[in-house]
């Protein structure tokens, strides 16, 4: 098996971590912010709720709610098909939505009420200050966090082999079982460290681009 | 008629009563200060007047309008409170500027978020926009800060920002412009240039009630004086009557305290 062959074997499994990641990134940054007004809401119940559950999600280890996703349909509900890619789409977009959360209502919190309270006494309403006025002020003070987070995720993806999506790993993996050959699977790390690389550089780009003001 | 009835308002925290009942009325034009030891519900009565905190008890009312009667139950909602809040203005003690917005834009985001709930936007937009940032820029020329329209506000002073934040609390036009302690967080250096502006828009009679511990500023520009001590109005008048002859032993106290500092 050639270096060439074995490259384009793990570009194809590249896809799906890629695929992976930027599913989740879309579904969980919206979703985290809905978490993060649940767990600082005006209302006891719905704030214990959520609370509660980002508890949960973030005390139990991602693998084991992957499985969970993946098999408590099947058993509970006799449901016979669940498709596998769906299922860790599923898993990582509530997983990840509660870390964000956390981010987000750690920014929110800390955007003074002063802020709030200057844009009241202009009229503003609600949505007006907080889009127009503290939004990009939690964008950012989260910006490093975040960066933090969706680095970790870019490596979360390797957990989707567990119920055998054939993410990046997984096909590296293949080789060591089928051909005996190890140098794949440290070959993904190349992968890996291009990506965050370029993540990094992103990040670093949008910190810039946010230097105008200090918050 | 009177701009500004205030009838017997009453504010409680918990079991902490801050406002007692307090009770004035200001004429249109006039400036009313407020002085008092830190405590003494001050503030809390200016937000109250900012609908930033709801009075237990009491009502407010602007040009024969009752804005606010704590009596009549109804729920005051976000919708009708933003409307009333209109007719006041407020400057903070510690500004509060939007900071990532320029000088100008912070004057100006505000009334072009409201322009859009004109029925005529859509047609004139162009129009009323520049005529939104027109004004801005005559405000920020009002403050003497014309040259500071592009701006961020980490790149002005604190007396800079605050006379920014002012621009910004008249481009609203309300009909009273309300003052925490507009000086209290600046430098002592930089206290007379905002000190300046606020005598500036007395001199053009604006409706103001200034919170204020500067009490030399109080007794050349106020037309009215309010001394307040534990959440109740103890003495009312005009500068002379309050600084010079106060009727009350606690106001000759906190005088006396406030010469000895100077």
């Amino acid at each position: 098996m050639g270096f060439w062959n074995v490259t384009l074997r793990l570009l194809e499994g590249f896809q799906n971590t890629c695929l992976i990641f930027a599913l989740t990134l879309v579904l969980a940054l919206p979703l985290g912010l809905a978490v993060a007004f649940g767990s600082m809401s005006r209302l006891a119940p719905l704030r214990y709720l959520t609370k509660t559950f980002v508890w949960i999600i973030r005390g139990v280890p991602l693998m084991l709610q992957i499985f969970i996703i993946y098999f408590v349909p099947r058993i509970v509900f006799q449901i016979s098909f669940i498709p596998r890619f769906s299922s860790v789409i599923v898993a990582f977009t509530i997983n990840y939505a509660c870390y964000f959360s956390e981010i987000y209502r750690g920014g929110i919190e800390n955007i003074s009420r002063s802020q709030f309270e200057a844009g009241q006494v202009l009229g503003m309403t609600k949505s007006q200050i907080f889009f127009r006025v503290i939004l990009l002020q939690v964008v950012k003070r989260i910006l490093a966090p975040m960066s933090n987070e969706i680095i970790t995720l870019v490596k979360d993806t390797a957990l989707a082999r567990v119920i055998v999506v054939a993410e990046i790993i997984k096909v590296a993996y293949e080789f060591a079982a089928t051909d005996a050959l190890i140098w794949p699977l440290f070959y993904t790390g190349v992968f890996y460290l291009a990506f965050v690389g370029i993540l990094t550089l992103l990040f670093g780009y949008f910190e810039k681009k946010l230097d105008y003001f200090r918050a | 008629m009177p701009i500004l009835e205030v009838q017997n308002i009453v504010k409680r925290f918990g079991t902490a009563e801050v406002l007692k009942g307090v009770s004035f009325s200001l004429e249109q034009g006039d400036s009313l200060a407020i002085i008092g030891s830190s405590g003494s519900g001050k503030t809390t009565l200016l937000r109250c007047l900012n609908f930033l905190e709801q009075a237990n008890e009491g009502r407010i009312i602007v040009r024969g309008e009752t804005l606010f009667d704590a009596s009549d139950h109804i729920l005051y909602n976000d919708q009708s409170i933003r409307r009333k809040r209109l007719h006041f203005g407020l400057v903070f003690q510690a500004f509060h500027l939007f900071p990532q917005y320029t000088a100008l834009k912070n004057i100006t985001l505000a009334r072009e978020l409201m322009a859009r709930e004109q029925a005529d936007f859509k047609q004139n937009k162009k129009e009323i926009l520049e005529g939104i940032q027109q004004r801005g820029l005559n405000l920020l020329d009002q403050v003497g800060l014309a040259d500071k329209r592009d701006f961020y506000p980490h790149q002005l002073s604190g007396g800079q920002q605050q006379r920014v934040a002012i621009a910004r609390a008249l481009a609203m036009n309300p009909d009273i412009l309300c003052f925490d302690e507009p000086t209290s967080a600046l430098d002592p250096e930089l206290t007379d240039e905002v000190l300046r502006v606020i005598r500036g828009l007395a001199e053009k009679n604006t409706t103001m009630v200034i919170v204020t511990h500067e009490m030399h500023f109080a007794r050349r520009v106020a037309d009215k004086v309010l001394f307040m001590d534990e959440g109740t109005v103890v003495e009312y008048g005009t500068p002379e009557a309050v600084f010079d002859h106060p009727s009350s032993e606690r106001t000759r106290r906190f005088l006396e305290r406030y010469s000895e500092d100077a």
